[in-house]
């Protein structure tokens, strides 16, 4: 959920765009990250962990940790917390390590 | 091989004071910033900071970002800025490798170094603490003040220092319940002011109190809290079930040393300081000839602090480098009198203990 009204802050909309998650067309701001952006959508998990298959969602937001790493447009372990989306980016779960292709 | 003259690593508060001193200097500087935006954990502390003037208390660390670009900005033709590039590790003959993006991997050979790489949120052990929903405080406020995503229906806060409780205040300005603050400690670390503040709109803020497990299926769904002894010790009989869909931690900030490690600095232990903190000397130079350090990296403040260690690592830099950077020793001297003033008092204490040690 997008914040709308706040006592401090006024958030930058002025572009939508259109990333896909897993195929399903999210609708997104330019400007947000790809963790930003799916969490407003409602999504959590980003990804499975690679032994016991646990989800995994961010945890610090400022690239430092490697909880959030997505495939994206078939790169795998893409820090999604600090990679800022684009019109059209294709975005997947991760399992485990992913897969170099 | 990219070839600069002194290279900075990390753009927060230290790192852009650091850049803008040397820059004034004469200094040819290039910044190197792993995320989209210039101003580090700056661009999204909405509350005013506390401290003097001299770096800028009673402005919000959004505009505290920005005043720093701009001066940045007035100094182009000395600065080059590089967002979205993630330094990896700094070699024995001097290089630093990074990625600018996921694609592009570069070297860069600098005559000096200032690391000013920060901080990461430290976590908490116990069940289940990986379930999505539970996420640092600094991640929530990247999140709803960065970008405008609110980060759930409700949230409970673990840790009742600063960070924790300003978070826990700007989460209700953002309209999100915060249904409880916990603390670990008999009593509660951050500033009175902020505590009170929460409490007044509502909150309890348990003290002597932690989380042991939460659930859920694939996200938070609930967490189990428990009140601790003198000893730190669970008391049987007090566990208590909350439904929550966020778990927000605030347990404090460890250095993000792994580069200044593989430079082959000093390090050394120090609790006060966060962790694993990098020996120095009153010119922010570690034991490796001509790479300073500023800010969080060399062990755990406020930004206010950062700032000023930045603009001496800077103008130390540049000396090193050979430039004689206008009223330098009138200006160190104002510099390091901020530090003392910045760390008087009960509330430096700690910083004080910790920095004492850590002196080359």
């Amino acid at each position: 959920m997008r914040i709308e009204n706040h006592p401090i802050l006024t958030f930058d909309r002025e572009r939508r765009v259109t990333i896909f998650y897993n195929g399903e067309p999210i609708e997104a701001y330019e400007g947000e990250s790809i963790a930003a952006a799916l969490h407003a959508a409602g999504v959590r998990v980003l990804g499975y962990s690679s032994e016991l298959h646990r989800p995994r969602g961010f945890y610090c937001a400022i690239g430092n940790c490697s909880s959030c790493m997505m495939v994206v447009d078939g790169v795998p372990n893409v820090k999604t917390c600090i990679t800022p989306i684009r019109d059209g980016m294709r975005v997947e779960l991760q399992q485990g390590k992913g897969v170099i292709r | 091989m990219k070839r600069c003259e002194l290279l900075v690593i990390g753009g927060g508060p230290a790192g852009l004071c650091a850049a803008i001193n040397a820059a004034k200097a004469g200094c040819r500087v290039t910044v190197l910033e792993r995320n989209p935006l210039m101003g580090g954990q700056l661009v999204k502390q909405t509350h005013m900071f506390f401290g003097s003037r001299k770096q800028h208390a009673a402005s919000r660390g959004i505009h505290i970002a920005e005043l720093l670009e701009r001066e940045l900005a007035g100094l182009q033709d000395n600065v080059e800025l590089l967002t979205s590039t993630t330094a990896l590790g700094i070699y024995e003959d001097g290089v630093v490798t990074a990625m600018r993006g996921e694609e592009r991997y570069m070297r860069i050979k600098s005559d000096a170094l200032v690391v000013a790489s920060g901080a990461c949120e430290k976590s908490l052990a116990f069940e289940g603490n990986d379930l999505p929903g539970i996420y640092g405080a600094g991640a929530v406020q990247t999140l709803m003040n960065v970008y405008g995503v609110s980060v759930g229906d409700s949230v409970v806060m673990v840790g009742a220092g600063n960070i924790g409780l300003i978070v826990s205040y700007q989460l209700l300005q953002a309209g999100v319940r915060v249904k409880r603050i916990l603390d670990a400690a008999p009593r509660i670390g951050g500033y009175l002011v902020h505590a009170s503040k929460v409490a007044r709109m509502g909150v309890p803020i348990e003290t002597s109190c932690t989380v042991r497990r939460a659930f859920g299926g694939d996200s938070l769904e609930a967490v189990e809290t428990v009140r601790l002894d003198g000893d730190f010790r669970p008391i049987a009989g007090t566990e208590r079930i909350i439904d929550t869909d966020v778990l927000c931690i605030s347990v404090g900030l460890t250095p993000l040393t792994e580069l200044l490690a593989m430079a082959g600095c000093d390090m050394c232990y120090i609790p006060q300081l966060g962790g694993m903190v990098p020996k120095k000397d009153e010119n922010y130079m570690t034991s490796v000839d001509k790479l300073f350090v500023a800010g969080d990296v060399s062990g755990i403040e406020e930004a206010s602090a950062a700032m000023v260690e930045g603009s001496i690592a800077g103008i130390c830099a540049a000396r090193a480098l050979g430039h004689e950077p206008a009223d330098a020793d009138a200006a160190l001297a104002e510099l390091r009198a901020q530090l003392d003033s910045l760390r008087a008092g009960p509330a430096g204490k700690h910083i004080r203990d910790g920095v004492s040690q850590t002196a080359l």
